[in-house]
Formats: C-alpha cells, sequence, structure tokens
C-alpha cells in the first residue's frame, strides 16, 4: 500500500494515498468539525456533497482554505485545522447559515438532538451578525414523516439516502441559489411522491428539517380514557435501542424495563410484537413450504423465491416500483398486523370487550408502521386494528414526560398471552433474522427432526447482500437477504430477469434491519451503534429457553383456541393481506 | 397543474430523441433541451417519460429542469413575446418595457396569459442593438419599443 505522509497540526502522520484530511486528521485523534459530512464506516453509507465549508482546514501554500471531508492528503502536506484564519472562517459560514435558520430551537422536534444547535453550542456562537431574508417553504406533512424545509441547511443526507442507498429516488434538489430545497418531483407533497416512509432521510436529518409525524399526545389521551383498554405492543428491535436515550451504552439490553415502564406509563396490558412475530413465522413458515413444495413437484405457476413481507417500508417499494411481482412476496401481514388482528378479535372476546373499546399501540424502530397501521385494508367498520404507532424516539420522550426515572426501573415481565416470545422472534430486529426464524420452524416442520443447533450464522451479519444454502435433510434451500431498498431492488431485478436462484429471500428496508430503523434512537454518524445494536439481539435470543416460534405455547393455544391451523380460513383473513399496484398513482394530475 | 396528454407522435418523438442519446443518464441536460425544442416546454408528463427512458428518478429530472432557467415548465402562448435584455437594449430602457407588458398582461416573465395568448420572456441580444430596445412577437421584430408603444404592440395581436 502507497503511503504518504503529512503534518496536521505539527503531527506528523502516514496515512493511506487516497486518504482525506478528515479521515486522516480522525485517526490521528484530531476532531475537525463536520455538518454535512455523514459516514457510515460499517453500513459502506459516505455524504460529502462538500456543500456547508464547517469541515474547512487551513493547508499550507493553498490560497483557499480546503474542505477536509473532500481533499486527498498530499506528500508533505502542511495542515492547521484550528488556526484563527480557520476558526473565524468556520465561524462565519456556521453564523451565515443560521442567518438562514429559524431560531425557535425550544419548540423544536429535535430541541437537545440537533447537530446543527450542539455546533452553535460548541462553537459559542452568542450572536448573528448576518440579517437578511429567511427562506420560507410550506410545511409537508405525510402519515408518517414532516418535511418542515425552513429548517433544511442542504446537507442533501436525505438525498444520499433516498437516492444512493435507497434509490427510491424521491427527494431532489430543486430550483437554484436561495430558492433552492430538497423536495420530491414537481413540489408535490410526500404523500403523493413514491415514498415508502423508511424514514431514513429523518435518521440522517441533522436539523428538525425532517421529523417523524408524533402521535405521543393521541397516546396520553388514550390512556387517560376510563373506557378504553390500552394495549401496547412492542417490536423486537426497540429494546436493544431504547436504553441510549437514557444515557446508556449502545446495545444495551432493556427489555425488562421496557414492560416496566410501560405499565407505569398505564397501559393495561404489556404485550409484545415478539409474539405476533412468531404467529409470523407459523404463518410464513408454511406459505414457504406449501409453495416450495408445489413448486419442487412440478407446479409452474407456484412463483419462487417467496419473499418476506414484514417490512412496511419494503410493501411500499414493490407497490410503487416492482407491481408486476406483487405475487410472489409472502401475504403474510407483518408482526405489527398481526399483533392489531388478534388483540382486536382473540384477545378482545377473551377479556369481553368490543374492538371498539380497545386501543392498541405499537412501539416501533420504525416510520412506516405508522404508514401501515392507517391502511385501509387494516381495519374492521373504520377501526383500525393498530390504532397508533409510535417511534422508540416518541416513547422515549413520554417516559421521561411522565417522571418516570427509567434507569431506576426494576425488570419485569410482559403480560400473558401475547407477552409471550421465543429467541426466534426476538432476532426479527435485525438484517436475517426474519429468515433464520422461519428456517428454524421450517427446517423442523419440513423433515420431523429436531435441529441440533439452532444458531445459523451463515445467515448472520452486516453485508448487504448475503446468501446461504441450508439443507433441509438433503434438500438444499438457497436463501437470500438484503438489507437497504438499493439492495433488494437487485435482488428483485435477479428475479425479474430470471437470475434468482433462491428459494426464499428476506428483504428489511433499513440498512441493519430494524435495529437502523427510522424510529431508532439518532446514531448521528456513528455505525458502530447499529452494530452493537445487533450484537444485543443475537444475546438476546441466546438468553431464551425456547429459540422456535413453533414451540411457543401460547402460540401452540392460539391455533388451538381460536385460529385452527397455520393458513386455515381465518387465519388467511386476519393475518394475510393483498397488495396494491401504486405505480400509476404519481403520474400528472 | 393542467391534465396535458401527450399524443402518441409526440411521445414517440421524445423516445426517439431519448434513444439518440442512447438514454444515457448523463445525457440529461440534451435530452431535456431536445425535448424542449419539441413541446416549446417540458410539461411534467414528458418529464415522466424522459426520467422512465434513462431510468433515472423523476425528482432528479424536475432537479435539473429547476436549476436551468432556459428550461420552462410553462407552455408559451399563442404569441410569444421576447424582450432584449443585452447591454444597448438594457440601457435604453427594456426593463420598463418589461413593466409594461407585465403590467398589461398581467403576467410575471415566465408567464403565459391565462387565456394562452400571450407568454413574455426575456432574451439576450438579437443583434439588432441598433433597434435598442428591441422586442420580438414570434419571428416579428419591433424596435426603439417605447412603454408607450407596448399597448399597440399587444392591441395587434388581442384582436
Amino acid at each position: 500500500m502507497e503511503t504518504i505522509k503529512l503534518t496536521i497540526d505539527n503531527k506528523v502522520i502516514e496515512v493511506a494515498k487516497g486518504t482525506t484530511i478528515l479521515k486522516a486528521a480522525k485517526g490521528a485523534g484530531i476532531h475537525i468539525p463536520t455538518l454535512c459530512y455523514l459516514h457510515l464506516h460499517d453500513l459502506n453509507i459516505e455524504n460529502k456533497p462538500a456543500g456547508c465549508r464547517i469541515c474547512v482546514v487551513e493547508v499550507e501554500g493553498r490560497r483557499n482554505l480546503a474542505p477536509a471531508c473532500v481533499t486527498d492528503c498530499a506528500e508533505g502536506m502542511v495542515v492547521n485545522t484550528h488556526n484563527i484564519r480557520v476558526l473565524n472562517s468556520r465561524k462565519t459560514v456556521l453564523e451565515l447559515i443560521l442567518s438562514d435558520h429559524p431560531t425557535d430551537c425550544l419548540i423544536c422536534a429535535k430541541n437537545g438532538n440537533c447537530e446543527l444547535q450542539t455546533m452553535a453550542q460548541e462553537f459559542g456562537i452568542r450572536k448573528l451578525h448576518y440579517e437578511g431574508e429567511q427562506s420560507t417553504y410550506r410545511e409537508d406533512t405525510s402519515p408518517a414523516i414532516i418535511r418542515d424545509i425552513d429548517k433544511c441547511i442542504m446537507c442533501r443526507r436525505c438525498e444520499m439516502m433516498c437516492n444512493d442507498v435507497q434509490t427510491v429516488g424521491v427527494l431532489s434538489a430543486v430550483n437554484r441559489g436561495f430558492m433552492s430545497v430538497v423536495a420530491p418531483a414537481f413540489e408535490r407533497n410526500l404523500d403523493h411522491s413514491e415514498c415508502t416512509y423508511c424514514g431514513q432521510c429523518v435518521a440522517v436529518c441533522p436539523t428538525g428539517a425532517l421529523t417523524e409525524v408524533d402521535h405521543t399526545n393521541a397516546v396520553i389521551r388514550a390512556l387517560a380514557d376510563p373506557s378504553k383498554t390500552v394495549v401496547v405492543q412492542t417490536a423486537p428491535a426497540v429494546r436493544v435501542a431504547l436504553g441510549e436515550e437514557f444515557g446508556l451504552e449502545a446495545g444495551t439490553i432493556v427489555t425488562g424495563k421496557l414492560a416496566a415502564a410501560l405499565r407505569r406509563l398505564g397501559f393495561n396490558f404489556v404485550f409484545d410484537t415478539d409474539f405476533a412475530a412468531d404467529l409470523t413465522i407459523m404463518e410464513e413458515g408454511t406459505e414457504l413450504l406449501d409453495r416450495l413444495t408445489r413448486h419442487l413437484n412440478g407446479d409452474k405457476d407456484v412463483p419462487l423465491p417467496i419473499l418476506t413481507s414484514c417490512c412496511p417500508g419494503w410493501v411500499n417499494f414493490f407497490e410503487h416500483q416492482f407491481p408486476e411481482m406483487m405475487d410472489i412476496p409472502s401475504t403474510a401481514r407483518s408482526p405489527q398486523q398481526m399483533f392489531g388482528a388478534i388483540a382486536k378479535t382473540y384477545f378482545a372476546e377473551k377479556i369481553g370487550i368490543k374492538r371498539e373499546d380497545m386501543v392498541v399501540v405499537s412501539i416501533m424502530p420504525c416510520l412506516a408502521k405508522k404508514f401501515e397501521c392507517q391502511r385501509d385494508e387494516f381495519s374492521t367498520n373504520g377501526n383500525p386494528d393498530v390504532d397508533f404507532s409510535i417511534s422508540t424516539r416518541e416513547l422515549a420522550h413520554l417516559i421521561k414526560q411522565s417522571n418516570i426515572n427509567f434507569n431506576e426501573l426494576p425488570e419485569e415481565d410482559f403480560d400473558h398471552p401475547m407477552g409471550e416470545s421465543t429467541g426466534a422472534a426476538v432476532i426479527f430486529g435485525t438484517t436475517g433474522g426474519v429468515i433464520e426464524a422461519a428456517v428454524r420452524t421450517a427446517y423442523e416442520v419440513q423433515t420431523g427432526k429436531k435441529l441440533l443447533k439452532v444458531d445459523f450464522e451463515e445467515l448472520r451479519g452486516m453485508e448487504y447482500i448475503r446468501q446461504a444454502t441450508i439443507d433441509f435433510d438433503g434438500l438444499p434451500i438457497n436463501i437470500g437477504i438484503a438489507h437497504g431498498l438499493g439492495n433488494a431492488r437487485k435482488l428483485l431485478q435477479d428475479i425479474k430477469d430470471g437470475k434468482s436462484k433462491f428459494h426464499a429471500i428476506e428483504i428489511m428496508a433499513c440498512p441493519g434491519g430494524c435495529i437502523g430503523g427510522g424510529g431508532q434512537p439518532l446514531h448521528h454518524g456513528d455505525s458502530s451503534i447499529i452494530k452493537a445494536r445487533q450484537k444485543a439481539i443475537y444475546l438476546e435470543d441466546a438468553g431464551k429457553t425456547i429459540r422456535k416460534s413453533h414451540e411457543n405455547p401460547y402460540i401452540v393455544k392460539l391455533y388451538e383456541e381460536f385460529l385452527g391451523k397455520p393458513m386455515s380460513e381465518k387465519a388467511h383473513h386476519l393475518l394475510h393481506t393483498h397488495y396494491f399496484d401504486k405505480s400509476n398513482e404519481t403520474v400528472i394530475e | 397543474m393542467a391534465t396535458i396528454k401527450l399524443s402518441a407522435n409526440k411521445l414517440d418523438e421524445l423516445k426517439a430523441v431519448c434513444k439518440s442519446f442512447n438514454n444515457e443518464k448523463g445525457e440529461l441536460i440534451n435530452v431535456l433541451h431536445k425535448a424542449q425544442g419539441i413541446f416549446g416546454y417540458l410539461p411534467a408528463e414528458v418529464q415522466e417519460v424522459i426520467a422512465k427512458e434513462l431510468n433515472i428518478s423523476v425528482a432528479h429530472v424536475y432537479g435539473v429542469v429547476t436549476f436551468y432557467s432556459f428550461f420552462t415548465m410553462l407552455p408559451k402562448g399563442e404569441f410569444p413575446i421576447s424582450i432584449c435584455l443585452g447591454t444597448a437594449c438594457y440601457v435604453r430602457g427594456a426593463e420598463k418595457v418589461i413593466d409594461e407588458f407585465k403590467r398589461l398582461l398581467h403576467v410575471n416573465v415566465g408567464e403565459t396569459t391565462p387565456d394562452g395568448k400571450f407568454s413574455v420572456a426575456c432574451l439576450r441580444c438579437v443583434g439588432a442593438c441598433g433597434l435598442a430596445p428591441v422586442v420580438l412577437v414570434g419571428d416579428k421584430v419591433y424596435g426603439r419599443v417605447s412603454p408607450e408603444g407596448v399597448k399597440d404592440i399587444v392591441a395587434e395581436y388581442a384582436k
């Protein structure tokens, strides 16, 4: 490897050729502030439009300051990262950005969690020297995401996520100069675009320009209503991330405290989406085996591979972009929706209340779940199966508002029956988890044999596209996994071109899976946080006594008492869905 | 936005343009340029077709269309009025001429009257500096136009 020697802040360092000043400085322990720059190392995502000019440094011998994020190191280069010229320049740049930014920080959704605000604080900005016109733009509220473009600083991270990583292509910089904004085509609102509501734009937005639609007040109102029985479910990825909002290290498992907090918030029944994840495996696994058997028996009308359908961002994606392939994904509803459907039928019956008197709240690492629970097909006579979906971040706010000292809470369990789950359900929260859970059950059902080892290491990891062949007692099953919609697109294109060799494919819209979801605590560019969450997920699974969905005693009971068997008529009615061609929805008004 | 459907032969022409640039993403600006030549402007439908043909997002196409002032999403009028803003015309009061057109027709530069009759645009030097300030209506050139003369020009076409 060719290396280069240079001096940064009087420190002589040696780096590989092609290293930027920013990375070289970081390696030498020198922190150069950045704003538009974003590097999610473990996910191979980098945004460096060199737009904000906060990271400028002085390179001796050069007339102008250089943006450290895009300037490569050169042999013998002498760099100053914080002399007076640099500091003044950075401060000017920041003040100019602030001069076109609302200063209503106190009531901003990102107050305390805003990279621009943090920077203003770190730079010691106490006065704005530049007055002038402020750009204004209409606020755009969709079912899941709010765009408040007045707070946009044109870092273009969202654009990079939407186009390069997710290949959804909804957001683009439009117009010119002072008038430029990041917007969907023809400046339509998000709900008139192909937006999947994956929320990755929200996850990387440094300011309050992109935020989630907040439903915490609706939840508080439901909890305060004595005529309502309020049932809560919480997704697997929440328990390995919520702790971060309370200062705990990334990857801390807070399942017990989470259950305790929900109980103290006043939920009548503290349940677990994991229960429904086990149920999903029963339905999706059965569907997989059914399709597989029929396909292998020569029925060419049965398409393979089967694709998972738990991820609402992914469902939105193929409805918009690959409507011609709508018969390939499993028809199984997502765990969130299976939970809602069972809670408002089976469980409501059990406790003797009407569905109208029950409110189902879900805690999700996801913003697309907000859209999903509002879909017409998931309601009965206008009453939705899941009333409100709130993100991990919103739950943290709710806990803080309610004077609950989260870190001091005891470890408690979920309630029965819909709080019981297996290790297979927990791993739904990470890329590779849904398919591993499906394999654990499908293997045993198909072969009639017990698995000696339930850990399928070959399905785990963080690589964007993974494949493995699992031996179903002589029958090789080819599994594909993709996370990030851009990678999903590649696998879909292969299927379309008839090149896919897979029997089953798991897809999650967000990089890392739900642990990296758009509703999770903000990582602020530190991708090691997502890795830590993944590790915690597998740890939680390993600690479970029961690790296969079909062995969940409450799931067995649910089928005995209520559903009959997987894919029964009742199961079809309550636990399966159909998809819609949305490809033409965006054309000409 | 009004609903404007593309006729089949124009659509084929547009697709042929894309094809002539090998449906290359990098040729977007050239494709848009030609498309504006065909349609006179770049309505949403045209941008949607181009995005599909070049396999890029519509948002990206729209971003480029709105970045360059040459591209327009508004149809030109039956009688497109262009006021020269070249140096000679400018110093001889072209701006006041523009203001008068705007006042009389109730439109801004780049817009078209609701009846579709007139559109107002600016251009840079038509090579008739001796006649400054110059106004074009379609291909017809009007020289030494004063703000007072604007109403006569409009009247000529407003019948």
